[in-house]
């Protein structure tokens, strides 16, 4: 029902001068009320209301607008010498001061305000009042404060075309500064006069860059050098491998050639422990992973292709996405690769065939991230796909621990330096979850949101309190940790190793007895092809499935048959009996 | 803010006077604000390295730096 009002005027009256009348207010539309629909409600008696004799507020929030802030030194100069007196000239200002020595006031108020002095120095002298008196007692705080995390700063990328932050790197002393890695993931959809700059950012200045370092192409990964805090190592989109010096100012101090590059970006650069501090090596999608040195940025000093079938040859190579290197273990590293394999290397392997030491696989997709537990380096962190995976080296066939499936593509993830059961993860979706195994394992212990894009990369600082995080539209938002999170709780260490260690045998046992079942599987199908190793096992497979399900119709189809005759017997019986002996029978 | 007598060098004491005059000022003031009847007669702060006392006057002000004993 629609109540409608319709205003007529002729077409020829277009444009008159309207005149205005007064005239009775006119009913359009009357509605009764209706009491059938009261049927459809229910009385409610008594009304619980609660009402509150109080000035009624609204809370509003209003964010400022960000200012621009400078620092600025002064000078101060010595003032408030009277007019006759030249600071400068050293006899005036002695006359000054010994004229006032002389005078009586001054003497008087030194006095007076001499004794009360001379009382407080000698309190002082006495008792110690701040004195820490009871040291021996430990702080058995046992803080319960709930777990939490606050954004101190945001880093916005001041260019107008926005590009997602790929990659962070913390400067090694003392962590004031932070290099963001700035480019344009999409394949071949960067736009035009898109900037190739990365930036380094100073905590304490949020609106603007430090420093701009300026590649040729735009820049996927980028590393301060630990030893030498003035060096980074920036790996770029076209395959090149560059490097800078922060004190040379922004542009490429050296940059390899593209023939020798990688032909595809560069997705993980490392640098090595080595007693000239100026090795490194880099990963990239092209299946290749190859070592440098800085001083001959020319050509790489090796290279290694990720083919694991051990072969060597390109076309079979796994794209590397992540790399992973321990310092306490120099010779074996680790790479992450598109296929979701995990590829465990040994560098000083003579031969190329055994370089590749073993894989683990486990992932749909990509693995992004990619970390040893900085307490228990036997233990590496994966993440990719929708899960995030803890494995041991000890463990091959799968991981010993997973996180469920996620809503979001995870993107990145680190563990803790301070606390070894924790670790972070960034998602599609914009949130970072915070993971704390001592806790709980199934959730994280904390679920942040940061911003409302996707969040591609995380980088935790060295005291464990700092995260930062970049976005899809190149925002950097750093965030502080509650304390609970970024100190070591008591027992700690403990707890943690035996989680990975009793998550490793129990994935052992599980493992033994997947390969006892195959034995035994083989065992019986031992007359049999014996040379095809593969199909054989495709068959096993195969051969098992069809039996089962042969086994299962069969016992079904019995089973109703049997129900049948039965019924038929029966008949005069009542129902409930036949069927509850069938069920008897059956255990159903 | 001018030094009359002081056993540190130049710059230290001016720097010291003018910063501490100024805080003393403000102290005298806050004292003076919740109740106009008192008056502030010493100022003491404690910090890591040394502890500052401060006795204020009409027209001098006694600044002594001494070293807590830890």
């Amino acid at each position: 029902m629609e109540i409608v009002y319709v205003y007529v005027k002729k077409r020829s009256e277009f444009g008159k001068q309207c005149n205005f009348s007064d005239r009775q207010a006119e009913l359009s539309i009357d509605i009764a009320p209706n009491p059938e629909l009261a049927a459809l409600y229910v009385e409610r008696n008594p009304v619980d209301t609660g009402i509150q004799c109080s000035a009624s507020m609204s809370e509003h929030e209003a964010n400022t607008e960000r200012f621009e802030m400078e620092n600025c030194g002064v000078n101060h100069v010595e003032g408030g010498w009277p007019k006759d007196v030249n600071p400068l000239e050293l006899e005036q200002t002695i006359r000054f001061r010994k004229k006032v020595e002389k005078d009586e006031n001054y003497i008087s108020t030194i006095v007076q305000l001499g004794s009360i002095m001379e009382h407080c120095i000698k309190q002082n002298n006495a008792i110690d009042i701040y004195e820490e008196y009871f040291n021996d007692e430990d702080d058995v705080e046992v803080t319960e404060e709930a777990p939490s995390a606050k954004t101190i700063n945001v880093f916005r990328d001041p260019q107008e075309i926005k590009r997602t932050a790929t990659h962070l790197s913390w400067h090694p002393d003392g962590n004031k500064k932070l290099a963001v890695a700035y480019s344009c993931l999409n394949f071949q959809r960067a736009p035009m006069g898109m900037s190739h700059d990365s930036y380094i950012w100073d905590l304490e200045n949020p609106n603007q860059p430090e420093l701009a370092l300026k590649p040729p192409s735009p820049l996927v990964t980028l590393e301060y050098n630990p030893k030498d805090s003035h060096v980074l190592l920036g790996g770029c989109y076209n395959g090149q491998i560059a490097c800078w010096d922060t004190r040379k100012g922004s542009l490429v101090a050296e940059l390899s050639t593209i023939e020798f590059s990688h032909q595809d970006p560069v997705y993980g650069t490392i640098w090595l422990q080595s007693k000239t501090g100026t090795e490194c090596f880099s990963a990239s999608t092209d299946g290749q992973v190859m070592w440098w040195d800085i001083r001959k940025l020319s050509e790489p000093t090796e290279v290694v292709i990720m083919d694991i079938s051990r072969k060597g040859q390109l076309e079979n190579a796994l794209g590397a996405i992540s790399l992973e290197f321990e310092s306490t273990l120099p010779t074996k590293f680790m790479v992450g690769t598109e296929q979701g394999i995990v590829i465990s290397c040994n560098r000083k392997a003579k031969t190329p065939a055994e370089k590749i030491v073993c894989t683990f696989s486990g992932h749909h997709g990509p693995i992004y991230a990619l970390q040893r537990n900085p307490f228990y380096p036997k233990n590496f962190l994966t993440v990719g796909d929708w899960t995030a995976r803890i494995w041991s080296e000890d463990s091959r066939e799968s991981s010993i621990m997973w996180t469920r499936y996620h809503m979001a593509y995870l993107t990145d993830g680190a563990w803790s330096p301070v606390r070894p059961a924790v670790f972070f993860t960034t998602k599609m979706d914009g949130t970072l979850d915070i993971w704390d195994l001592v806790f709980k394992q199934c959730d994280p212990a904390l679920s942040l949101k940061v911003c409302d894009d996707a969040l591609f990369c995380l980088r935790v600082q060295d005291t464990g309190c700092l995260i930062a995080c970049g976005s899809q539209l190149g925002t950097t938002t750093l965030l502080e940790v509650s304390s609970s999170l970024s100190t070591l709780q008591r027992n700690e260490k403990n707890i943690a190793s035996s989680i990975f260690e009793r998550e490793t045998r129990r994935e052992k046992i599980l493992e033994a007895r997947h390969r006892e079942m195959r034995l035994k599987e083989k065992g019986k199908v031992e007359g049999e092809d014996d040379g095809q190793k593969e199909e054989e096992g495709a068959l096993d497979l195969n051969e098992l499935v069809a039996k089962a399900e042969e086994e299962f119709f069969e016992i079904v189809f019995s089973e109703l048959r049997r129900k049948d005759a039965e019924a038929m017997k029966k008949k005069p019986k009542s129902v409930r009996t036949s069927s509850f002996e069938a069920c008897g029978r059956t255990g159903l | 803010m001018i030094p009359i007598r002081t056993t540190l060098d130049n710059s230290t004491t001016v720097q010291y006077a003018g910063l501490l005059h100024q805080l003393t000022m403000k102290a005298k003031s806050t004292v003076r604000d919740i109740d106009p009847q008192n008056d502030l007669t010493f100022l003491r702060i404690r910090s890591k390295k040394h502890e500052i006392m401060v006795a204020p006057d009409k027209e001098y002000l006694l600044i002594v730096i001494q070293n807590p004993c830890e």
